[in-house]
Protein backbone atom coordinates (compact mmCIF):
# COMPACT_ATOMS: atom_id res chain seq x y z
CA UNK A 1 0.00 0.00 0.00
CA UNK A 2 2.53 2.81 0.87
CA UNK A 3 5.09 0.81 -1.43
CA UNK A 4 2.88 2.60 -4.36
CA UNK A 5 4.03 6.11 -3.65
CA UNK A 6 6.88 6.69 -5.98
CA UNK A 7 8.62 9.83 -5.07
CA UNK A 8 9.36 12.27 -7.69
CA UNK A 9 6.99 10.91 -10.05
CA UNK A 10 10.08 10.30 -12.82
CA UNK A 11 8.82 8.35 -15.96
CA UNK A 12 11.51 7.05 -18.25
CA UNK A 13 12.07 7.87 -21.50
CA UNK A 14 14.67 8.83 -24.25
CA UNK A 15 12.44 11.86 -25.60
CA UNK A 16 14.08 15.53 -26.84
CA UNK A 17 12.60 16.71 -23.21
CA UNK A 18 14.23 13.85 -21.42
CA UNK A 19 17.33 14.13 -23.24
CA UNK A 20 18.38 17.74 -22.16
CA UNK A 21 20.64 18.62 -19.73
CA UNK A 22 19.30 18.53 -16.16
CA UNK A 23 20.28 21.89 -15.65
CA UNK A 24 19.06 23.51 -18.67
CA UNK A 25 16.14 21.62 -17.85
CA UNK A 26 16.01 23.61 -14.56
CA UNK A 27 17.09 26.83 -16.24
CA UNK A 28 14.21 26.63 -19.03
CA UNK A 29 11.40 25.74 -15.85
CA UNK A 30 12.12 29.03 -14.68
CA UNK A 31 12.21 30.85 -17.73
CA UNK A 32 8.69 29.64 -18.53
CA UNK A 33 7.49 30.18 -15.13
CA UNK A 34 8.44 33.60 -15.45
CA UNK A 35 7.19 33.66 -18.76
CA UNK A 36 3.35 32.72 -16.97
CA UNK A 37 4.06 34.99 -14.48
CA UNK A 38 4.87 38.16 -16.87
CA UNK A 39 2.07 38.00 -19.29
CA UNK A 40 0.13 40.93 -18.31
CA UNK A 41 -2.71 39.11 -20.93
CA UNK A 42 -4.24 36.13 -22.10
CA UNK A 43 -2.66 36.80 -25.22
CA UNK A 44 0.79 36.60 -23.38
CA UNK A 45 -0.44 33.44 -21.27
CA UNK A 46 -1.42 31.85 -24.63
CA UNK A 47 2.27 31.85 -25.43
CA UNK A 48 3.41 29.75 -22.38
CA UNK A 49 0.35 27.53 -23.02
CA UNK A 50 1.76 26.99 -26.87
CA UNK A 51 5.23 26.74 -25.20
CA UNK A 52 4.34 23.98 -22.71
CA UNK A 53 2.06 22.10 -25.13
CA UNK A 54 4.88 21.83 -27.39
CA UNK A 55 7.73 20.68 -24.77
CA UNK A 56 5.02 17.97 -23.43
CA UNK A 57 3.93 16.66 -26.78
CA UNK A 58 7.16 16.20 -27.26
CA UNK A 59 8.09 14.54 -24.20
CA UNK A 60 5.72 11.55 -25.01
CA UNK A 61 4.02 12.05 -21.05
CA UNK A 62 0.31 11.10 -21.34
CA UNK A 63 -2.34 13.34 -21.00
CA UNK A 64 -3.65 11.53 -17.95
CA UNK A 65 -0.39 12.08 -16.18
CA UNK A 66 -1.02 15.82 -16.34
CA UNK A 67 -4.38 15.95 -15.18
CA UNK A 68 -3.64 13.68 -12.26
CA UNK A 69 -0.41 16.29 -11.52
CA UNK A 70 -3.34 19.32 -11.51
CA UNK A 71 -5.78 17.68 -9.42
CA UNK A 72 -4.35 17.91 -6.05
CA UNK A 73 -4.43 21.55 -6.49
CA UNK A 74 -8.03 22.08 -7.43
CA UNK A 75 -9.40 23.31 -4.16
CA UNK A 76 -6.60 25.81 -3.80
CA UNK A 77 -7.54 27.14 -7.86
CA UNK A 78 -11.34 27.03 -6.62
CA UNK A 79 -10.40 29.00 -3.61
CA UNK A 80 -8.28 31.57 -5.16
CA UNK A 81 -10.94 31.96 -7.78
CA UNK A 82 -13.66 32.81 -5.33
CA UNK A 83 -11.35 35.11 -3.60
CA UNK A 84 -11.29 37.17 -7.01
CA UNK A 85 -14.32 36.69 -8.25
CA UNK A 86 -15.91 38.62 -4.82
CA UNK A 87 -13.10 41.07 -3.94
CA UNK A 88 -12.00 42.31 -7.31
CA UNK A 89 -14.84 45.39 -7.73
CA UNK A 90 -14.00 47.49 -10.74
CA UNK A 91 -15.50 46.76 -14.20
CA UNK A 92 -18.88 47.01 -15.34
CA UNK A 93 -20.84 44.67 -13.00
CA UNK A 94 -22.65 41.38 -14.13
CA UNK A 95 -24.38 40.26 -11.30
CA UNK A 96 -25.28 42.19 -7.68
CA UNK A 97 -27.06 40.40 -5.09
CA UNK A 98 -27.04 42.08 -1.36
CA UNK A 99 -23.74 43.00 -0.96
CA UNK A 100 -22.03 40.21 -3.16
CA UNK A 101 -21.12 42.06 -6.69
CA UNK A 102 -19.50 40.25 -9.84
CA UNK A 103 -17.86 42.32 -11.59
CA UNK A 104 -16.29 41.73 -15.15
CA UNK A 105 -12.99 42.98 -14.04
CA UNK A 106 -13.57 39.95 -11.04
CA UNK A 107 -14.41 37.13 -13.46
CA UNK A 108 -11.69 37.93 -15.94
CA UNK A 109 -9.19 37.56 -12.41
CA UNK A 110 -10.23 34.29 -11.69
CA UNK A 111 -10.35 32.67 -14.93
CA UNK A 112 -6.47 34.64 -15.47
CA UNK A 113 -5.26 32.66 -12.04
CA UNK A 114 -7.30 29.58 -12.51
CA UNK A 115 -5.47 29.09 -16.32
CA UNK A 116 -1.67 30.76 -14.66
CA UNK A 117 -1.72 27.94 -11.67
CA UNK A 118 -3.24 24.89 -13.53
CA UNK A 119 0.26 25.92 -15.97
CA UNK A 120 2.23 26.51 -13.60
CA UNK A 121 1.94 23.10 -12.42
CA UNK A 122 1.72 21.53 -15.62
CA UNK A 123 5.02 23.06 -16.34
CA UNK A 124 7.07 21.74 -12.98
CA UNK A 125 5.24 18.47 -13.78
CA UNK A 126 7.04 18.23 -16.97
CA UNK A 127 10.00 18.74 -15.26
CA UNK A 128 10.00 16.05 -12.56
CA UNK A 129 8.34 13.46 -15.06
CA UNK A 130 11.35 13.49 -17.42
CA UNK A 131 14.14 14.28 -15.44
CA UNK A 132 14.92 11.43 -12.64
CA UNK A 133 15.56 12.59 -9.11
CA UNK A 134 19.20 11.77 -9.20
CA UNK A 135 19.61 14.17 -11.92
CA UNK A 136 18.20 17.23 -10.70
CA UNK A 137 19.56 16.44 -7.63
CA UNK A 138 22.68 16.49 -10.10
CA UNK A 139 21.60 19.62 -11.46
CA UNK A 140 20.95 21.69 -8.39
CA UNK A 141 24.40 20.78 -6.83
CA UNK A 142 25.80 21.85 -9.77
CA UNK A 143 23.70 25.25 -10.26
CA UNK A 144 24.16 26.28 -6.85
CA UNK A 145 27.73 25.69 -6.15
CA UNK A 146 28.87 28.89 -7.58
CA UNK A 147 26.94 30.04 -4.49
CA UNK A 148 29.79 28.54 -2.47
CA UNK A 149 31.63 31.62 -1.90
CA UNK A 150 29.06 32.93 -0.02
CA UNK A 151 29.17 29.30 2.05
CA UNK A 152 26.03 28.50 1.03
CA UNK A 153 26.60 24.56 1.57
CA UNK A 154 25.60 23.50 -1.89
CA UNK A 155 27.36 20.05 -1.98
CA UNK A 156 25.74 19.33 1.15
CA UNK A 157 22.10 19.94 0.35
CA UNK A 158 22.44 17.60 -2.34
CA UNK A 159 24.38 15.15 -0.64
CA UNK A 160 21.34 15.30 1.79
CA UNK A 161 18.74 14.89 -0.85
CA UNK A 162 20.70 12.11 -2.43
CA UNK A 163 20.83 10.16 0.71
CA UNK A 164 16.88 10.76 1.30
CA UNK A 165 16.11 9.22 -2.35
CA UNK A 166 18.29 6.17 -1.19
CA UNK A 167 16.61 5.91 2.24
CA UNK A 168 12.93 6.52 1.63
CA UNK A 169 12.07 3.04 -0.50
CA UNK A 170 14.05 1.67 2.79
CA UNK A 171 12.37 3.56 5.62
CA UNK A 172 9.27 2.96 4.06
CA UNK A 173 9.42 -0.93 3.73
CA UNK A 174 10.98 -0.69 7.36
CA UNK A 175 7.11 1.30 8.02
CA UNK A 176 5.30 -1.40 7.01
CA UNK A 177 6.96 -4.14 8.53
CA UNK A 178 6.61 -2.24 11.79
CA UNK A 179 3.12 -2.15 11.51
CA UNK A 180 2.72 -5.59 10.62
CA UNK A 181 4.99 -6.32 14.03
CA UNK A 182 2.76 -3.88 16.04
CA UNK A 183 -0.57 -5.42 14.57
CA UNK A 184 0.43 -8.85 15.19
CA UNK A 185 0.82 -7.86 19.03
CA UNK A 186 -2.28 -6.42 18.79
CA UNK A 187 -1.57 -2.78 18.18
CA UNK A 188 -5.14 -1.34 16.79
CA UNK A 189 -4.83 1.19 13.99
CA UNK A 190 -7.81 1.59 12.18
CA UNK A 191 -10.45 2.35 14.64
CA UNK A 192 -11.55 5.19 17.06
CA UNK A 193 -11.43 8.61 16.52
CA UNK A 194 -8.74 10.49 14.42
CA UNK A 195 -7.13 11.20 17.97
CA UNK A 196 -7.31 7.88 19.21
CA UNK A 197 -5.32 6.95 15.68
CA UNK A 198 -2.52 9.10 15.91
CA UNK A 199 -2.13 7.88 19.20
CA UNK A 200 -1.96 4.47 17.93
CA UNK A 201 0.91 5.71 15.26
CA UNK A 202 3.24 6.34 18.52
CA UNK A 203 4.40 2.34 18.82
CA UNK A 204 5.30 2.85 15.00
CA UNK A 205 7.17 5.95 14.66
CA UNK A 206 9.37 5.21 17.83
CA UNK A 207 11.10 2.02 16.19
CA UNK A 208 10.90 3.63 13.22
CA UNK A 209 13.43 6.61 14.61
CA UNK A 210 15.21 4.56 16.40
CA UNK A 211 16.38 2.45 13.20
CA UNK A 212 16.78 5.50 11.44
CA UNK A 213 19.27 6.64 13.51
CA UNK A 214 21.31 3.33 13.84
CA UNK A 215 20.71 3.73 9.78
CA UNK A 216 22.38 7.16 10.03
CA UNK A 217 25.37 5.70 12.30
CA UNK A 218 25.96 2.70 9.88
CA UNK A 219 26.17 4.94 6.88
CA UNK A 220 28.19 7.69 8.55
CA UNK A 221 30.56 5.11 9.06
CA UNK A 222 30.71 3.63 5.80
CA UNK A 223 30.93 7.10 4.23
CA UNK A 224 33.84 8.04 6.29
CA UNK A 225 35.44 4.65 5.35
CA UNK A 226 35.42 5.17 1.58
CA UNK A 227 37.17 8.61 2.53
CA UNK A 228 34.17 10.96 2.57
CA UNK A 229 35.31 14.55 3.51
CA UNK A 230 32.65 16.98 2.08
CA UNK A 231 32.69 18.75 -0.99
CA UNK A 232 36.39 19.83 -1.24
CA UNK A 233 38.45 18.54 -3.65
CA UNK A 234 35.41 15.95 -4.74
CA UNK A 235 35.11 15.01 -8.63
CA UNK A 236 32.07 13.10 -10.45
CA UNK A 237 31.96 10.24 -12.36
CA UNK A 238 29.34 11.85 -14.60
CA UNK A 239 29.96 14.51 -16.40
CA UNK A 240 27.15 16.75 -17.65
CA UNK A 241 27.67 18.30 -21.18
CA UNK A 242 25.39 21.14 -22.64
CA UNK A 243 25.08 20.19 -26.27
CA UNK A 244 23.21 21.07 -29.43
CA UNK A 245 19.80 20.31 -28.48
CA UNK A 246 20.07 22.10 -25.25
CA UNK A 247 21.47 25.65 -26.57
CA UNK A 248 18.40 25.27 -29.61
CA UNK A 249 15.70 24.32 -26.13
CA UNK A 250 17.31 27.83 -25.01
CA UNK A 251 16.90 30.25 -28.11
CA UNK A 252 13.33 28.30 -28.71
CA UNK A 253 13.17 29.20 -25.17
CA UNK A 254 14.16 32.89 -25.26
CA UNK A 255 12.20 33.34 -28.13
CA UNK A 256 8.80 32.61 -26.38
CA UNK A 257 9.87 34.56 -23.39
CA UNK A 258 10.56 37.21 -26.09
CA UNK A 259 7.22 36.90 -27.21
CA UNK A 260 5.30 37.20 -24.04
CA UNK A 261 7.06 40.44 -23.65
CA UNK A 262 6.61 41.65 -26.69
CA UNK A 263 2.75 41.25 -26.30
CA UNK A 264 3.12 42.75 -22.86
CA UNK A 265 4.35 46.07 -24.44
CA UNK A 266 2.17 45.96 -27.54
CA UNK A 267 -1.24 44.22 -26.90
CA UNK A 268 -1.60 43.71 -23.40
CA UNK A 269 -4.84 42.19 -23.65
CA UNK B 1 55.81 -11.13 -5.29
CA UNK B 2 58.69 -10.51 -3.66
CA UNK B 3 57.19 -8.72 -0.82
CA UNK B 4 55.03 -11.79 -0.07
CA UNK B 5 57.03 -12.10 3.13
CA UNK B 6 56.95 -8.78 4.11
CA UNK B 7 54.08 -8.32 6.98
CA UNK B 8 51.42 -6.22 5.74
CA UNK B 9 49.43 -5.50 8.57
CA UNK B 10 50.97 -5.45 11.64
CA UNK B 11 49.05 -5.15 15.33
CA UNK B 12 51.46 -4.70 18.24
CA UNK B 13 50.23 -4.97 21.64
CA UNK B 14 46.73 -3.49 21.70
CA UNK B 15 44.44 -2.84 23.81
CA UNK B 16 41.13 -1.09 23.20
CA UNK B 17 38.13 -0.14 25.56
CA UNK B 18 34.75 0.93 25.52
CA UNK B 19 33.70 4.22 28.04
CA UNK B 20 30.02 4.05 28.89
CA UNK B 21 28.46 6.08 31.38
CA UNK B 22 25.87 3.90 33.70
CA UNK B 23 23.95 5.97 36.35
CA UNK B 24 26.83 8.67 36.32
CA UNK B 25 29.79 6.14 37.09
CA UNK B 26 31.92 5.64 33.89
CA UNK B 27 32.43 2.56 33.19
CA UNK B 28 35.21 0.69 31.61
CA UNK B 29 35.02 -2.25 29.16
CA UNK B 30 37.98 -3.47 27.98
CA UNK B 31 37.44 -5.57 24.64
CA UNK B 32 40.89 -6.07 23.34
CA UNK B 33 43.55 -7.31 25.69
CA UNK B 34 47.17 -6.84 24.51
CA UNK B 35 46.85 -8.63 20.88
CA UNK B 36 49.40 -9.01 18.36
CA UNK B 37 48.40 -9.70 14.96
CA UNK B 38 50.59 -9.79 11.61
CA UNK B 39 49.19 -10.17 8.48
CA UNK B 40 51.04 -10.48 5.02
CA UNK B 41 50.39 -9.56 1.95
CA UNK B 42 47.78 -11.69 -0.25
CA UNK B 43 46.67 -13.59 3.09
CA UNK B 44 43.27 -14.86 3.32
CA UNK B 45 42.71 -14.71 7.23
CA UNK B 46 39.13 -15.36 8.62
CA UNK B 47 39.08 -13.89 12.36
CA UNK B 48 36.50 -16.02 14.63
CA UNK B 49 34.47 -15.43 17.55
CA UNK B 50 31.41 -15.10 19.28
CA UNK B 51 29.46 -12.42 19.59
CA UNK B 52 31.53 -9.75 21.87
CA UNK B 53 34.84 -11.26 21.57
CA UNK B 54 35.97 -8.08 20.22
CA UNK B 55 36.85 -9.31 16.39
CA UNK B 56 34.94 -6.62 15.35
CA UNK B 57 36.43 -3.83 17.34
CA UNK B 58 39.46 -5.72 15.71
CA UNK B 59 38.23 -4.99 12.28
CA UNK B 60 37.49 -1.26 12.80
CA UNK B 61 41.46 -0.92 14.07
CA UNK B 62 42.64 -1.71 10.86
CA UNK B 63 41.37 1.02 9.64
CA UNK B 64 41.68 3.51 11.40
CA UNK B 65 37.99 4.05 12.84
CA UNK B 66 39.50 3.06 16.44
CA UNK B 67 42.81 4.13 17.62
CA UNK B 68 44.52 1.45 19.82
CA UNK B 69 44.50 3.23 23.87
CA UNK B 70 47.69 1.06 24.05
CA UNK B 71 50.10 -0.35 21.32
CA UNK B 72 50.66 0.44 17.66
CA UNK B 73 48.56 -0.48 14.24
CA UNK B 74 50.47 -0.10 11.41
CA UNK B 75 49.49 -1.00 7.69
CA UNK B 76 51.67 -1.21 5.15
CA UNK B 77 54.06 1.28 7.36
CA UNK B 78 51.86 3.69 7.64
CA UNK B 79 50.73 4.06 11.65
CA UNK B 80 47.10 4.37 11.66
CA UNK B 81 47.75 7.51 14.49
CA UNK B 82 49.06 9.37 11.83
CA UNK B 83 46.07 11.73 10.73
CA UNK B 84 47.79 13.24 7.79
CA UNK B 85 48.19 9.33 6.52
CA UNK B 86 44.60 9.21 7.24
CA UNK B 87 43.10 8.58 3.30
CA UNK B 88 45.91 6.79 2.31
CA UNK B 89 45.14 3.88 4.88
CA UNK B 90 41.62 3.93 4.60
CA UNK B 91 42.19 3.59 0.78
CA UNK B 92 44.81 0.75 1.51
CA UNK B 93 42.09 -1.04 3.45
CA UNK B 94 38.51 -0.65 2.61
CA UNK B 95 35.85 -1.62 4.94
CA UNK B 96 32.70 -3.77 4.05
CA UNK B 97 30.37 -3.97 6.82
CA UNK B 98 27.32 -6.32 8.12
CA UNK B 99 24.23 -4.67 6.97
CA UNK B 100 24.50 -4.05 3.13
CA UNK B 101 21.57 -1.32 2.99
CA UNK B 102 23.50 0.97 5.57
CA UNK B 103 26.65 1.24 3.62
CA UNK B 104 25.19 1.69 0.03
CA UNK B 105 24.69 5.40 -0.50
CA UNK B 106 23.89 6.79 -3.29
CA UNK B 107 19.97 5.25 -5.75
CA UNK B 108 21.84 4.01 -8.40
CA UNK B 109 24.12 1.16 -8.00
CA UNK B 110 27.15 2.47 -10.08
CA UNK B 111 26.84 6.08 -8.52
CA UNK B 112 27.46 4.15 -5.33
CA UNK B 113 30.68 2.36 -6.67
CA UNK B 114 31.96 5.98 -7.82
CA UNK B 115 31.41 7.64 -4.91
CA UNK B 116 34.77 6.88 -2.85
CA UNK B 117 36.60 7.33 -6.05
CA UNK B 118 34.42 10.77 -6.30
CA UNK B 119 35.66 11.69 -2.76
CA UNK B 120 39.39 10.86 -2.92
CA UNK B 121 39.26 13.48 -6.58
CA UNK B 122 39.98 10.46 -9.28
CA UNK B 123 39.83 11.97 -12.90
CA UNK B 124 36.09 11.50 -14.43
CA UNK B 125 37.09 9.21 -17.20
CA UNK B 126 39.27 7.05 -14.37
CA UNK B 127 36.66 7.06 -12.33
CA UNK B 128 34.26 5.26 -15.27
CA UNK B 129 37.00 3.09 -15.77
CA UNK B 130 37.31 1.97 -12.19
CA UNK B 131 33.45 1.32 -11.45
CA UNK B 132 32.99 -0.82 -14.33
CA UNK B 133 36.09 -2.68 -14.04
CA UNK B 134 34.87 -3.34 -9.88
CA UNK B 135 31.00 -4.14 -10.79
CA UNK B 136 32.88 -6.36 -13.50
CA UNK B 137 35.01 -8.37 -10.73
CA UNK B 138 32.01 -8.70 -8.62
CA UNK B 139 29.77 -9.67 -11.66
CA UNK B 140 27.08 -6.96 -11.06
CA UNK B 141 28.03 -5.42 -14.22
CA UNK B 142 24.63 -5.69 -15.68
CA UNK B 143 22.83 -4.28 -13.14
CA UNK B 144 24.92 -1.03 -13.27
CA UNK B 145 22.11 1.28 -13.64
CA UNK B 146 19.61 -0.31 -10.86
CA UNK B 147 18.20 0.94 -7.79
CA UNK B 148 19.90 -0.78 -4.37
CA UNK B 149 16.84 -1.18 -2.75
CA UNK B 150 15.46 -3.84 -5.79
CA UNK B 151 18.41 -6.32 -5.67
CA UNK B 152 18.90 -9.16 -3.44
CA UNK B 153 20.73 -8.61 -0.28
CA UNK B 154 23.27 -10.82 -1.84
CA UNK B 155 23.81 -8.81 -4.50
CA UNK B 156 23.67 -5.63 -2.81
CA UNK B 157 27.00 -6.89 -0.62
CA UNK B 158 28.50 -7.41 -3.72
CA UNK B 159 27.62 -3.92 -4.67
CA UNK B 160 29.02 -2.34 -1.36
CA UNK B 161 32.29 -4.68 -2.08
CA UNK B 162 32.56 -2.94 -5.73
CA UNK B 163 32.28 0.46 -3.58
CA UNK B 164 35.62 -0.96 -1.63
CA UNK B 165 37.07 -2.31 -4.98
CA UNK B 166 36.53 0.81 -6.52
CA UNK B 167 39.32 2.16 -5.04
CA UNK B 168 41.87 -0.40 -5.53
CA UNK B 169 42.52 -1.13 -2.02
CA UNK B 170 45.48 -3.86 -1.01
CA UNK B 171 43.26 -5.56 1.87
CA UNK B 172 39.63 -5.70 2.33
CA UNK B 173 38.57 -5.81 6.01
CA UNK B 174 34.83 -7.48 5.94
CA UNK B 175 32.99 -7.52 9.31
CA UNK B 176 30.76 -10.30 9.04
CA UNK B 177 29.50 -9.68 5.23
CA UNK B 178 27.65 -12.09 5.10
CA UNK B 179 25.13 -12.28 8.61
CA UNK B 180 22.53 -10.79 6.91
CA UNK B 181 22.37 -12.98 3.76
CA UNK B 182 20.09 -15.72 3.11
CA UNK B 183 22.44 -19.17 2.05
CA UNK B 184 22.34 -17.94 -1.76
CA UNK B 185 23.33 -14.49 -1.03
CA UNK B 186 26.67 -15.92 1.46
CA UNK B 187 27.65 -18.52 -0.89
CA UNK B 188 27.84 -15.50 -3.91
CA UNK B 189 29.83 -13.31 -1.07
CA UNK B 190 31.93 -16.25 -0.29
CA UNK B 191 32.79 -16.51 -3.75
CA UNK B 192 33.65 -13.46 -4.88
CA UNK B 193 36.05 -13.09 -1.88
CA UNK B 194 37.99 -15.87 -2.86
CA UNK B 195 38.24 -14.69 -6.52
CA UNK B 196 39.33 -11.43 -4.57
CA UNK B 197 42.12 -13.18 -2.94
CA UNK B 198 43.40 -14.95 -6.12
CA UNK B 199 43.64 -11.54 -7.66
CA UNK B 200 45.95 -10.77 -4.73
CA UNK B 201 44.12 -8.76 -2.62
CA UNK B 202 44.43 -9.28 0.92
CA UNK B 203 41.45 -10.27 2.94
CA UNK B 204 40.82 -10.12 6.07
CA UNK B 205 36.77 -11.80 7.09
CA UNK B 206 35.44 -11.43 10.09
CA UNK B 207 32.97 -14.67 11.19
CA UNK B 208 31.40 -16.81 13.30
CA UNK B 209 30.32 -19.16 10.79
CA UNK B 210 32.60 -22.29 10.66
CA UNK B 211 32.29 -22.99 7.28
CA UNK B 212 33.80 -20.31 6.25
CA UNK B 213 36.09 -19.72 8.29
CA UNK B 214 37.29 -23.57 7.10
CA UNK B 215 37.90 -21.55 3.61
CA UNK B 216 40.48 -19.38 4.70
CA UNK B 217 43.84 -20.35 4.70
CA UNK B 218 44.47 -18.89 7.82
CA UNK B 219 42.32 -18.56 10.67
CA UNK B 220 42.62 -16.82 13.74
CA UNK B 221 40.13 -16.91 16.83
CA UNK B 222 39.62 -14.99 19.19
CA UNK B 223 37.61 -14.90 22.71
CA UNK B 224 37.28 -12.72 25.53
CA UNK B 225 39.48 -10.31 23.77
CA UNK B 226 42.69 -12.42 22.90
CA UNK B 227 43.95 -14.37 20.69
CA UNK B 228 43.48 -17.80 21.94
CA UNK B 229 44.52 -20.04 18.37
CA UNK B 230 46.35 -18.69 15.17
CA UNK B 231 46.64 -21.58 12.77
CA UNK B 232 45.70 -22.96 9.24
CA UNK B 233 42.01 -24.35 9.69
CA UNK B 234 43.20 -27.60 10.02
CA UNK B 235 45.05 -26.85 12.41
CA UNK B 236 42.03 -24.87 14.53
CA UNK B 237 39.45 -27.22 13.57
CA UNK B 238 41.48 -30.37 14.61
CA UNK B 239 41.16 -28.70 18.09
CA UNK B 240 37.30 -29.30 18.33
CA UNK B 241 37.30 -29.41 22.09
CA UNK B 242 38.68 -26.30 22.41
CA UNK B 243 36.78 -24.68 19.87
CA UNK B 244 33.46 -25.67 21.58
CA UNK B 245 34.59 -24.51 24.95
CA UNK B 246 34.89 -20.79 23.84
CA UNK B 247 31.34 -21.18 22.77
CA UNK B 248 32.19 -21.89 19.41
CA UNK B 249 30.70 -24.32 16.36
CA UNK B 250 33.10 -26.75 14.78
CA UNK B 251 32.30 -27.37 10.77
CA UNK B 252 29.37 -30.24 10.98
CA UNK B 253 31.96 -32.05 8.59
CA UNK B 254 34.47 -31.92 11.76
CA UNK B 255 31.95 -32.89 13.79
CA UNK B 256 31.59 -35.54 12.10
CA UNK B 257 34.86 -36.74 11.92
CA UNK B 258 35.50 -36.66 15.60
CA UNK B 259 32.56 -38.44 16.40
CA UNK B 260 33.40 -41.12 14.26
CA UNK B 261 37.21 -41.14 15.64
CA UNK B 262 35.70 -41.27 19.21
CA UNK B 263 34.46 -44.54 18.20
CA UNK B 264 37.22 -45.77 16.91
CA UNK B 265 37.07 -45.26 13.44
CA UNK B 266 40.21 -44.35 11.93
CA UNK B 267 39.91 -41.14 10.28
CA UNK B 268 42.17 -38.18 9.65
CA UNK B 269 41.21 -35.47 12.32
CA UNK B 270 42.03 -32.61 9.78
CA UNK B 271 39.48 -33.02 7.68
CA UNK B 272 37.39 -29.50 6.99
CA UNK B 273 35.94 -29.85 3.65
CA UNK B 274 33.05 -32.09 2.63
CA UNK B 275 34.66 -32.89 -0.55
CA UNK B 276 37.64 -34.45 1.60
CA UNK B 277 35.36 -36.19 4.06
CA UNK B 278 33.02 -37.73 1.17
CA UNK B 279 36.45 -39.07 0.03
CA UNK B 280 38.08 -40.35 3.05
CA UNK B 281 35.00 -42.31 4.14
CA UNK B 282 34.72 -43.87 0.65
CA UNK B 283 37.95 -44.75 0.79
CA UNK B 284 36.69 -46.55 4.19
CA UNK B 285 33.90 -48.27 2.85
CA UNK B 286 35.39 -48.93 -0.31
Amino acid sequence: MIKDITIGQYFPGSSLVHRLDPRMKLGLTVMYIVMLFIAKGFLGLGVGIVFLTAAFLSSGIQLSLMTKSVKPIVPVILFTGVLNLFFVSTGEVLVSWGFIRITEDGLRTMIFMAVRIIFLICGTSLLTYTTSPIALTDAIERVLSPLRIIRFPAHEIAMIMTIALRFIPILIEETDKITSAQKARGADLESGSVLQRAKALVPILIPLFVSAFRRAEDLALAMECRCYHGGDGRTRMKQLKVGFIDWLALAVTSLFLAGVILLNIFLPL
Amino acid sequence: MDNMDKSFIEVENVSFSYYSDEDGESKQNKVLKNVSLSIKKGEFTAILGHNGSGKSTLAKLLNAINLPDEGKVYIDGMDTADESRLFDIRKTVGMVFQNPDNQIIAAVVEEDVAFALENIGVEPSEIRRRVDEALKAVGMYEYREHAPHKLSGGQKQRVAIAGVLAMKPECIVLDEPTAMLDPIGRREIMKTIKELNSLGVTIVLITHYMDEAAQAKRVVVIDNGEIVLDDTPKGVFSQAKKIKDMGLDVPQVTELTHALYDCGVGLDLDIITEDECYNALFELLK
